[in-house]
């Protein structure tokens, strides 16, 4: 058949898609393929391969001809082994049947959490600098997205107060993204059990993004679901990108009341039927045996991130002391420059990649993200060449 | 403090700054540390760890199981002695199982290493017989892998 009807004229895409912004680092990647040389503190992900005996894992699977779907829920098995892995890390209970999913990466589990609780125009506060893509995921799931602002002075940890004077009868939920990317930022027990109270007080449910629980540097993660009265409240989303350096085999999950965990497997069911089966089989591995390699990363992240912490006092860019993941947020507030002209004339004039501090939200204006999940080779020339940057465009 | 050598087992040319930075450790007590861990040989020497086959210059290697009497009041350790102050003995370790000392020999060629093992190790009083096996390839050394380095392959910018 002829295609006569479709016209240039008629809009194809979606309001709702329309409504995002483009994503500001996307000119970034034109700039860095023109150019050589470059060193990237702008990855998001660790500089470590896989585990072997987690690869193993994956190979053998393959070689036993694990090649189907597995249950829209995932293996029943991995299912076990992060009960088992909640309970004896934060002394939680959850229903291996019932109460936890397995995902395509925390990316999907934030997907579909948001689409499994919002209604059309139910607002959902999040704090900022925060991941990119919580609103978006907020848009695209119909809600309404409520920026919280955090400041270095209380060193981006969320106020509950300010989260409670932003609440309306339309919220429904909060979200939580700590250890927080991009600013290396941690939450302390009391702080969020102060957040739990507003939960609790106003009903709200509590969307935790814990993706980096497990790199944190001489303090104790607490996870959300484990503070009082807070599991019936809380959706965790959790994974094994960070912690067992598995970005690329998309295995998240999500632990939640059974009838949340409900709603969600019946939109992952439709969409993605099921997280990958080799991905699956490997992440029970990395849950059995993977524990030493996680110190063995960790203690190295953490030597890397005092000399970048470190470094960037010592050239004239104010950076607190970040407490987990893989990233500083250093203020370039003395060039005069916006993050995003700091980053790109940064990485034309010296060639180094970091990410504009607006990426991730209004507030983290005046910052740029770095990551230290590099050799620290790389880590220290990255410094001198962003020395020698400083030095030309110190604030006139 | 264990740290402290853990990162110059892996990079010896890490400066006592780099080290206090990287441990928060004062500066002062990294040198410390090592001056006293150089003095009463916990660090033992500092070297290079060199890939001869690139320059041209591989040498040949051999794994020699030795099976020994044991002597009486000094066990297997005078043996050992004798055999460890040659220097074409580049390790010598004692093992449990059917032999008794694993000595690595590396030599400019077999033969050397042949006539060593003929003229020096075997006939050695209290040596009670010896099995040679070449070194045909290195995969990998004291934890560094020789040929191809793996790294992960990154998206230099993500959110």
């Amino acid at each position: 058949m002829k295609d006569t009807k479709r016209t240039k004229e008629r809009d194809m895409i979606s309001k709702r898609v329309k409504e995002i912004p483009p994503s500001g680092i996307r000119r970034f990647f034109d700039i860095l393929a023109s150019l050589e040389g470059v060193i990237s503190l702008g990855v998001g992900e660790p500089d470590f391969v896989t585990p072997w005996h987690i690869r193993e894992a994956g190979i053998y699977s393959l070689e036993k001809g694990y090649t189907s779907y597995t249950s829209n829920y995932g293996l029943l098995e991995l299912r076990e082994e992060i009960a088992r892995y909640l309970k004896s890390r934060y002394g939680l209970d959850y229903d291996p049947q019932r109460e936890l999913l397995i995902t395509v990466g925390v990316s999907e589990g934030l997907d579909l959490a948001m689409r499994a609780i919002l209604d059309p125009g139910d607002e959902i506060i999040v704090h900022e600098p925060g991941y990119v893509s919580y609103m978006p995921c907020t848009v695209l799931a119909g809600g309404v997205f409520v920026p919280v602002p955090t400041t270095i002075e209380n060193e981006f940890k969320v106020k509950a107060e300010d989260i409670e004077k932003r609440i309306t009868p339309k919220t429904k939920a909060l979200l939580l993204g700590y250890p927080n990317n991009p600013t290396g930022a941690v939450m302390d027990r009391e702080g969020l059990r102060r957040v739990a109270e507003v939960a609790q007080r106003h009903d709200l449910l509590v969307i935790s993004d814990e993706i980096y629980e497990r790199l944190v540097y001489g303090v104790k993660h607490t996870c959300f679901a484990s503070l009082p009265g807070m599991k019936e409240r809380t959706i965790l989303l959790s994974g094994f990108s960070k912690a067992f350096a598995m970005t690329g085999w998309r295995i998240g999950y999500a632990a939640a009341r059974e009838e949340i965990i409900e709603a969600m497997m019946k939109i992952h069911q439709y969409t993605m039927m099921c997280a990958p089966t080799m991905g699956q089989m490997a992440a029970i591995e990395a849950l059995r045996e993977g524990e030493a390699q996680i110190a063995e990363m960790v203690a190295e992240y953490d030597q890397r991130r005092r000399v970048m912490v470190e470094g960037f006092n010592r050239i004239g860019l104010t950076c607190f002391e970040p407490r987990g993941a893989f990233y500083t947020f250093p203020s370039i507030k003395r060039t005069g420059l916006s993050s995003e002209e700091f980053a790109e004339r940064l990485l034309l004039e010296d060639r180094v990649a970091v990410v504009p501090g607006a990426t991730f939200g209004e507030c983290g204006e005046g910052y740029v993200r770095c990551c230290y999940a590099t050799s620290l080779a790389e880590i220290e020339e990255a410094l001198e060449r962003m020395s020698r940057f400083v030095k030309r465009h110190r604030a006139r | 403090m264990n740290e402290i050598f853990r990162i110059m087992e892996e990079d010896a040319r890490k400066t006592p700054q780099q080290i206090a930075t990287m441990t928060g450790i004062p500066l002062s007590k990294v040198k410390e540390a090592i001056k006293q861990a150089e003095r009463n040989r916990t660090i033992l020497k500092y070297k290079a760890m060199v890939n001869w086959d690139k320059l041209g210059e591989g040498q040949v290697w051999a794994l020699i199981e030795v099976r020994l009497v044991p002597q009486r009041d000094v066990g297997f350790d005078a043996i050992a002695e004798r055999i460890y102050r040659f220097p074409e003995a580049r390790s010598v370790y004692l093992m449990s199982g059917t032999y008794d000392l694993a000595v690595l020999i590396a030599g400019k060629t077999m033969q050397e290493i042949a006539s060593f093992v003929a003229q020096k190790l075997a006939p050695l009083e209290g040596v009670q017989g010896t099995v040679t096996h070449f070194l045909l390839k290195r995969y990998k050394e004291d934890g560094e892998v020789l040929e191809g380095e793996e790294r992960p392959k990154r998206v230099p910018i993500m959110p």
